[in-house]
């Protein structure tokens, strides 16, 4: 370790003095008694956790976010993925197909996804067509998140595409494979494995952006913690919706940090610290 | 140089703590002697002295307020604090209104209004936070269906236990679905009543509650009033920051306007259209 035992006593006072010293400015602010009372009541977090007669539980409401990303994310990695192929399809005659490709992640990136939301769970029943309005809302909320991420997903693979060196494709096709056998046997492998940790984090933006559903009068996490939170006028149980969230989060987020460590040990380089 | 910058950091986040200053803006009542009118119109705690401050939604629905414009006095909430203003002794041009989300309304910490007037029904959940009037209306809960559906046709509530309801949050409707009519399926909670309505339109569920005249009002075309419900005692009060000495004045007020039909003339004027209907009793 760097600078020994003298830089593991100075991080550690550095730290204590860093939190004393922020923990009293808070402590000592006026109103802090109230915001304790009405943001972090022990008793309201663990009520509103569980589920009383006049809340649904948070923690069985988090459970429907999860199920809503778990399904949505496999949905959006094959989605992204071939709007990013399609949109590298060589020739002249699959132009259409290459518009449709940039038009669809204009469009999806532009439309804020709170916005798709809404669009498809009051738009879509709104038209009565048989076959596609007779869905619950957690259909069209998941189909929103899907349509919505799959066009920024769809960018993160193309950087990956563009980013494999064009050696790679020239190499390839001097082997005798088509433009398109390179595509699939060479360059994608690569590209998505260059691409995972970026991915994993448009994955943990989605865990998140579940709650958006929420809109369309479906009971998850936040939408009960809020139910609580207005009956009671106290917002601990946001408090706990939050730390759901945040739970599943670090787990994802600290492999993911190991993950671009080892590729960047991988390409020959050092690891940042 | 680092333990310096850090001896910054530090005495910085102190002087931070020691400088903030108590902010609260409760003002004790003017008048040096303890004979002054109490109520009087420069005694009053206000957030604005000289001015009374009226809190409600944005947008503020017929037939509390008409044409979303509280300062025009037409509608039975705007028309109910103008009365409320000029009893106490403001004219119209001493009224101001700031739009209050209903979730706002009891958050921590100051207000900055006198009195949010919101359809706010008065529970004992949330008198432990804010301080209510006493009513300036009782209300009856009331169903919302799509015409020609087999719950239009509904008499009891018993009946009603087998459709999807939905309500908007944090409403006593929503808690009157959960609690008296317990459907099998959870209800739908939505954040505004507008999205409940567009549900409903659309057939994602099949009935809403509303307070009877937002009910009466709102079914749209294609949509009927299916029936009021036996009152459970529900009122609405005017929402006041916790303690507020303002609501003992506010009450006598309320109280002298209850007492001369000033409240019933009211209803009469402004909500008169929306209560002939029929009632779903409780069996």
């Amino acid at each position: 370790m760097f600078g020994g035992r003298r830089a593991v006593l100075i991080s550690a006072a550095s730290t204590v003095v860093f939190f004393l010293a922020l923990g009293l400015a808070l402590y000592l602010s006026p109103g802090w008694d109230a915001v304790r009372e009405d943001f972090f009541d022990w008793h309201a977090m663990r009520e509103s956790f569980l589920g009383t007669d006049i809340s649904p539980s948070i923690w069985s409401a988090f459970l429907l976010n999860v199920k809503m990303f778990l399904i949505a994310e496999p949905l959006i990695l094959l989605l992204a993925l071939i709007i990013a192929i399609v949109r590298q399809i060589p020739g002249p005659v699959f132009f259409p197909f290459r518009l449709v490709a940039v038009v669809y992640t204009d469009f999806f990136r532009g439309v804020p996804l709170i916005l798709v939301v809404i669009l498809l769970g009051f738009g879509l029943p709104g038209l009565r067509m048989t076959g596609v309005s007779n869905f619950s809302p957690v259909v069209y909320g998941v189909a929103a998140l899907v349509l919505s991420y799959s066009a920024y997903v769809a960018e993160v693979y193309r950087a990956g595409i563009e980013s494999v060196h064009p050696s790679q494709v020239a190499a390839a096709r001097s082997l005798g494979l088509t433009r398109l056998q390179a595509l699939r046997h060479v360059v994608v492998p690569q590209a998505v494995r260059r691409v995972i940790p970026p991915l994993l984090n448009d994955f943990i933006s989605l865990q998140k952006d579940t709650a958006l559903v929420g809109l369309l009068g479906v009971i998850e996490a936040l939408k009960a913690a809020q139910i609580y939170s207005v009956q009671v006028f106290d917002y601990s149980s946001l408090i706990v919706a939050a730390l759901l969230f945040i739970v599943i989060t670090i787990p994802l987020a600290r492999f993911t940090d190991r993950l671009i460590a080892r590729g960047q040990l991988r390409r020959g380089g050092t690891v940042a610290r | 140089m680092r333990l310096r910058v850090l001896v910054a950091i530090v005495g910085v986040a102190l002087l931070g703590a020691a400088c903030a200053t108590d902010s609260s803006t409760v003002t004790l009542p003017g008048g040096s002697d303890g004979s002054s009118d109490v109520c009087g119109k420069d005694s009053l705690n206000l957030v604005d002295p000289g001015m009374l401050t009226v809190g409600t939604d944005n947008p503020a629905f017929p037939p509390w307020v008409l044409k979303n414009d509280p300062a025009s006095g037409e509608g039975y909430e705007s028309a109910v604090a103008y009365e409320i203003a000029d009893r106490l002794g403001f004219s119209k041009d001493e009224v101001a209104w700031v739009s209050v989300p209903f979730n706002k309304s009891y958050a921590p910490g100051p207000k900055d209004f006198d009195f949010d007037i919101n359809q706010i029904s008065v529970t004992p959940e949330r008198e432990q936070a804010v301080t209510f009037s006493g009513s300036y209306y009782d209300v009856s809960q009331a169903l919302i269906a799509n015409e020609g559906t087999p719950i239009a046709s509904a008499t009891s509530v018993s009946q009603l236990g087998d459709y999807q309801f939905g309500a908007q949050i944090g409403t006593t409707s929503l808690q009157f679905i959960t609690e008296v009519i317990q459907p099998a399926d959870q209800a739908q909670v939505f954040d505004t009543t507008s999205d409940a309505l567009t549900a409903l339109k659309n057939g994602q569920i099949d009935g809403t509650v509303l307070d009877l005249p937002t009910a009466s009002y709102s079914a749209g075309k294609g949509q009927v009033v299916v029936g009021q419900f036996e009152s459970t005692g529900e009122h609405f009060g005017l929402l006041f920051e916790q303690d507020n000495p303002l609501v003992t004045c506010v009450n006598q007020v309320l109280d002298d306007m209850r007492a001369g039909g000033v409240l019933q003339d009211l209803e009469q004027k402004y909500l008169k259209g929306y209560l002939d209907v029929p009632t779903i009793s409780s069996t």
